[in-house]
């Protein structure tokens, strides 16, 4: 049953899944083909998810393309597909990230046999697809328990990219992955049962937004969903996970880790605690914010003081999702549509600040800040890139990052002066971060370790400027036409806080003459 | 004399004017260029980024005169290109204003630029970075020009930031020497905190006014209460002191001639540094309805035109003097702009005539640099007259004009300041006033030190430099151009350029003749002719001999000075180190206490999880203490929420 005509969302689903059997059973004496068919059947997703945008009306009904399949009648949950705009900018985020990380993953990932972990190129883009398709299932749900099946699957392809494919400490970092995220599946399924029972036996959504909850169990409904979000996100003080698994992944990985995967969190704050939960949301704003502000300060501090280029990237993304999290909370649209844009212009940035440290750190053998210096003058293309992914992640205007931030910002302030004079002051460390980590990889003399290095010699290649042109242009981009991203984000971004029954403050100026 | 209610005038942009957002989009485009070609833009990559700024020069002037051809209250062009954000309430045009000050702006901007543009051909002759060099220089430009072009705050703060962007590229260009990195780093840091006072006051006028237009905002000032014209008017204040090296956000600007020395002349004295200047000028409605606010820039004004001369006595760098002459230089400018009303032209007028001779002197500085083998010690130079005698010359021109010798511009441009200052009612006049005037004084006396310790005496000379040569025409002629400028300017454009900004910019009208509070305006004269003489005599008299080669012990005063009024002491002492303790002990603490925590529980709770026990680091008392660590800053962060 799909009103849409075409089945854009379940085939969205569906087809990187098919990829990523296909994959898995090419003969493993052609990895080259792997990773060709990886390509294409990406790049295929990436069509199809350009199709869907263009199907998806800004204008038109809050959820579009919507497909309901029967699934357990006894529980009432339905394979229901069906979008807003924060899941349809979510959707053209994965789709344009995961066949770059095909490409930047081409050459990085390499046949191992013999070790205990047993490395090989066919398990490592199957998995990117399984991946791909868990991500876009957990964003195209509109059944809550089918939201609830593709958020504890999602954790399985990233456990073994971590575990399999990552740096030294790779096997504490997958466990601790898997432990903190299944603790939060945990809560959320608590939560979840509790739904049914009190919402009426049913999962859908529509249909719970409906539903009355006393206080108390509102309430603590909420605690469930909100917990297992803010341990996703991660805010602090959950976040400690981060730097671990973002530090031992794989670079492909990690920028699908943070760039996608965590917006989880935060996308589920947006589309069920919210909506769901409107009372307590309120109740438990401040709170939201509190772990936010703290996330901002706290996490930007602790990246100045990183020594370990992937862990540092980790911590400046804790501090972003601070900045998400403020904007959602504020609950004014001006907060939650940049919010919203601050997901994908992350995903974006971070996305390539994670690539580009890769390919630093696959040609250094070392991700650690002090093996490096001076790598402007042995590799100066490369260095320029990461200067530009640096600062897209200082929010620098004329990159997207500064139009979410700056809409966060102004959009708290009207209603929270002190919060929003606060998080400002993120800015400021944003820059010494950045800069203190610049400075100390690309700037100065060549660090003769490092320079002995033969992979420290080679600029960036043909294959890797296929990486990164098209983030840098779309950064850009975004940073000066925002306009088609907020066009879809705005109408879903007044749905929502409509749930909320808030409205934006007036000015607060007093009319002339009065 | 303060300004009238702001009129919203009609004034879409028709005709020749509609192309003015070319100005932004050619230097734009160049430096676009030059990055993505790369390598195979070497051969001609100077000569296209010289053109760029050239043509956005003449186009400049063909606006200009479109401009000066409308009756003087239309003289405003505006120009939405596209919606740039919109979110609700929150309409935000990507759109620009041609209007008076801005168009004076433009001529400084890409005519003094086009200069240095030239000058730089040769300076970076031999520099194998020279194509990347001309990027970054035209990206300045063009960031520079949507600064002062934007009709709304957003895009002044593109701007704003573009710049700055520039500054810290062109700082640390030559990155391998780790000075070179850290002062970029540290202007662009000291930078972001004005930005983020200048992006607060855009977050208090849209939550006042639903608005961040210059029209929006300016027509309701006078809905604002006191206390939010008193706090926007600050927060543009710590905005405008970023940028411009004022009190107490002045310690980026002299470590900022780690730059090649076009970058200083160009960013660092005639253009990015003026822009809090812009901003205050621009926000003038804003100020005009606040006279605490106005007396805070005055004072910030005054206190840093102290504070540049008497550090510029104590410097032995050329291009640290001069630097610290910009410092207190804006300083004026900043006493202009505080004073308010008839003096915002003055502070205008100024700023122009300093783009020229502050140009100038860089450059100057530069050539003399070129003819001894990079060297920057005053202490080492001596007797150069005979062998560069253009650079002599317009170096000279320069001098006579920065300390405000009769006919030269700075005369015409610094005077009437100082007189403004004495104007103003009460001990406030007096104060501002002698300020003004002993800066006067000290100007004369540090740049005769400079001028004659560079050009006169006898050679003190290190060993390698045998013949001191003048350098190629393409250096020399923006010189000799700059000089003119310098000397001519001031007369020229005292007058007209005032008619030219009052009626249309800040609302005051022509002729009025202000009102003489303490001293009459000729004692004023009188007075700073006097001191600046005197202390262009002193500064000869004690150094037409040379001086000692080595620093010599001397008083508290003059360490101080040397010392930059202890300014990055404190910065040190008050931000860094304990930034630094602070950073390391919260590493500690997230990894020992929040994750140990974390992990701890989780291990309790799972009890078979017996990987992460092997793992977690730490015993109960260090969780019982995160916890409380944690608890607290949640605590702390609950009550910043509670106050709203």
């Amino acid at each position: 049953m799909s009103d849409a005509g075409f089945p854009y969302l379940s085939l969205l689903t569906g087809l990187p899944l098919l990829g990523a059997l296909v994959v898995a059973l090419l003969p493993r004496t052609r990895p080259a083909l792997a990773k060709q068919v990886a390509l294409a059947w990406s790049i295929a997703v990436l069509g199809l998810a350009l199709a869907t945008w263009f199907a998806f009306e800004p204008n038109g009904d809050r959820f579009q393309l919507r497909e309901s399949y029967p699934w357990i009648p006894t529980w009432d949950a339905r394979f229901t597909f069906a979008i807003d705009g924060i899941a349809l900018v979510m959707i053209a985020l994965i789709a344009v990230l995961v066949p770059l990380v095909i490409i930047y993953s081409w050459d990085e990932v390499r046949e191992e046999t013999g070790t205990p972990a047993k490395r090989s190129v066919h398990a490592y883009f199957a998995l990117l697809l399984a991946l791909q398709s868990t991500m876009i299932g957990v964003f195209a749900a509109a059944d809550i328990f089918l939201f609830y099946v593709f958020f504890e699957v999602m954790l399985v392809p990233m456990y073994f990219l971590i575990g399999s494919y990552g740096g030294a400490r790779r096997q504490y970092a997958a466990v601790k992955f898997f432990l903190y995220s299944l603790v939060g599946g945990l809560l959320m399924l608590a939560a979840v049962i509790g739904l049914w029972v009190l919402g009426g036996h049913t999962f859908d959504w529509q249909r719970l937004t409906e539903a009355d909850f006393s206080q108390g169990a509102e309430r603590w409904l909420f605690l469930g969903f909100f917990i297992a979000f803010a341990i996703k996100a991660p805010f602090f003080p959950f976040h400690t996970w981060l730097p671990d698994a973002g530090g031992a992944a794989p670079a492909g990985a990690a920028a699908l880790l943070v760039g996608v995967l965590d917006k989880v969190g935060t996308f589920g704050i947006l589309r069920y605690c919210l909506p769901l939960f409107p009372n307590a949301s309120k109740y438990f704003a401040p709170l939201g914010i509190a772990l936010a502000l703290v996330g901002i300060i706290y996490a930007a501090l602790l990246a100045v003081g990183q020594n370990d280029l992937k862990r540092l990237v980790s911590y400046t993304s804790v501090a972003h999702f601070g900045f998400i999290g403020v904007g959602i909370f504020a609950f004014t649209t001006q907060a939650g549509s940049g919010a919203v844009l601050y997901m994908v212009n992350h995903g974006l940035a971070t996305g390539l600040l994670f690539l580009v440290v890769g390919m630093f750190v696959s040609r250094r053998g070392s991700a650690l800040v002090g093996d490096f210096g001076g790598a402007g003058k042995t590799v100066p293309v490369l260095s320029g890139v990461f200067i530009v992914a640096g600062l897209a992640s200082l929010s620098l205007p004329g990159t997207a990052p500064f139009v979410s931030e700056f809409l966060v910002l102004l959009g708290t302030f009207s209603v929270y002066k002190t919060v929003a004079v606060v998080a400002t002051l993120g800015i400021i460390l944003g820059a010494a971060y950045v800069l203190w980590m610049i400075q100390r990889t690309t700037h100065g003399t060549p660090n003769p370790q490092m320079a002995k290095v033969r992979g420290m010699r080679r600029d960036l290649s043909w294959r890797e400027s296929i990486v990164v042109g098209p983030l840098i242009a779309l950064l850009v981009f975004f940073g000066f036409y925002p306009k088609p991203l907020l066009d879809v984000i705005n109408p879903a971004v007044a749905y929502t806080l409509h749930d909320i029954k808030k409205e934006d403050p007036a000015p607060s100026a007093q009319e002339a003459g009065k | 004399m303060h300004a009238s209610a702001y009129e919203v005038l009609a004034s879409a942009a028709s005709g020749t004017l509609s192309s003015f957002w070319l100005l932004i989009v050619i230097p734009a485009a160049s430096g676009g260029i030059l990055l993505l070609l790369g390598r195979r833009a070497d051969r001609w990559g100077h000569l296209l980024g010289c053109a760029s700024v050239g043509v956005a020069f003449v186009l400049g002037l063909v606006y200009f005169f479109q401009l000066g051809g409308l009756p003087a209250t239309d003289r405003r062009a505006t120009l939405d290109l596209f919606t740039f954000i919109q979110v609700a309430a929150l309409k935000v045009d990507f759109g620009l204003l041609f209007d008076p000050l801005s168009a004076v702006f433009v001529l400084l901007i890409t005519g003094v630029g086009f200069l240095i543009h030239v000058y730089a051909v040769g300076y970076m002759a031999d520099d194998p970075k020279r194509r990347t060099f001309f990027a970054y220089f035209n990206i300045f430009v063009a960031a520079m020009l949507l600064l002062v072009l934007g009709n709304n705050y957003v895009m002044l703060y593109i701007g704003w930031e573009g710049v700055g962007l520039a500054s810290y590229l062109l700082i640390s260009f030559w990155y391998t020497r780790p000075s070179a990195a850290t002062a970029g780093k540290k202007a662009f840091i000291m930078n972001r905190v004005g930005d983020a006072g200048l992006a607060i006051a855009i977050f208090v006028m849209f939550a006042n006014l639903h608005t961040v237009s210059y029209d929006g905002v300016f027509a309701n000032v006078d809905r604002f209460t006191s206390g939010t014209t008193l706090a926007l008017g600050l927060l543009l204040l710590i905005g405008a002191c970023g940028k411009s090296g004022q009190f107490p956000l002045q310690a980026w600007l002299p470590d900022a001639m780690e730059g090649p020395t076009p970058v200083s002349a160009l960013i660092h004295a005639a253009t990015m540094v003026t822009a809090g200047v812009y901003l205050i000028a621009r926000s003038n409605p804003i100020f005009d309805a606040n006279p605490t606010a106005q007396a805070v820039v005055a004072a910030v004004g005054a206190v840093t035109l102290l504070i540049g001369c008497i550090i510029g006595c104590a410097k032995d760098d050329i291009k640290r003097v001069l630097a610290w002459s910009t410092v207190s230089q804006i300083g004026y400018m900043f006493l202009g702009v505080g004073l308010g009303g008839g003096a915002y032209a003055l502070a205008i007028i100024h700023l122009l005539a300093h783009g020229f001779f502050k140009a100038g002197l860089f450059l100057g500085a530069g050539s003399v640099m070129h003819a001894m083998n990079d060297q920057v010690d005053i202490r080492r130079f001596g007797g150069l007259w005979k062998y560069m005698k253009i650079t002599w010359i317009t170096f000279g021109v320069g001098w006579l004009a920065i300390i405000g010798i009769p006919p030269l511009s700075g005369f015409f441009s610094k005077e009437p300041i100082i007189a403004e200052a004495f104007d103003r009612p009460g001990w406030a006049g007096w104060v501002l006033g002698f300020a003004a005037l002993l800066g006067a004084g000290l100007t004369a006396f540090y740049m005769t030190r400079l001028f004659v310790l560079t050009f006169h005496g006898p050679e003190r000379w290190t060993d390698d430099i045998k013949h001191p040569h003048e350098s190629p025409p393409v250096m020399t002629v923006p010189l000799m151009l700059l000089a003119i400028g310098s000397a001519a300017a001031g007369a020229l454009m005292a007058t007209p350029v005032q008619d030219w900004l009052n009626p249309t910019v800040f609302g005051v009208e022509g002729g009025e003749v202000p009102e003489h509070v303490h001293l009459s305006h000729t004692v004023v004269t009188i007075l700073s002719i006097a001191i600046t003489v005197l202390g262009g005599l002193l500064g000869w008299w004690l150094f037409r001999n040379g001086t000692s080669l080595q620093e010599q012990p001397a008083g508290p005063v003059v360490t101080a000075a040397r010392k930059n009024l202890y300014g990055d002491t404190v910065n040190e002492t008050v931000f860094e180190k304990p930034g630094t303790y602070l950073t390391r002990a919260l590493v500690y603490f997230d990894n020992k206490g929040i994750d140990g925590l974390v992990n701890g529980l989780a291990a309790a709770v799972g009890g078979g999880s017996g990987r992460l026990r092997r793992a977690q680091t730490g015993f109960v008392r260090s969780y019982a203490l995160s916890m409380l660590g944690g608890a607290l800053l949640v605590a702390v962060a609950f009550l910043v929420v509670r106050l709203g």
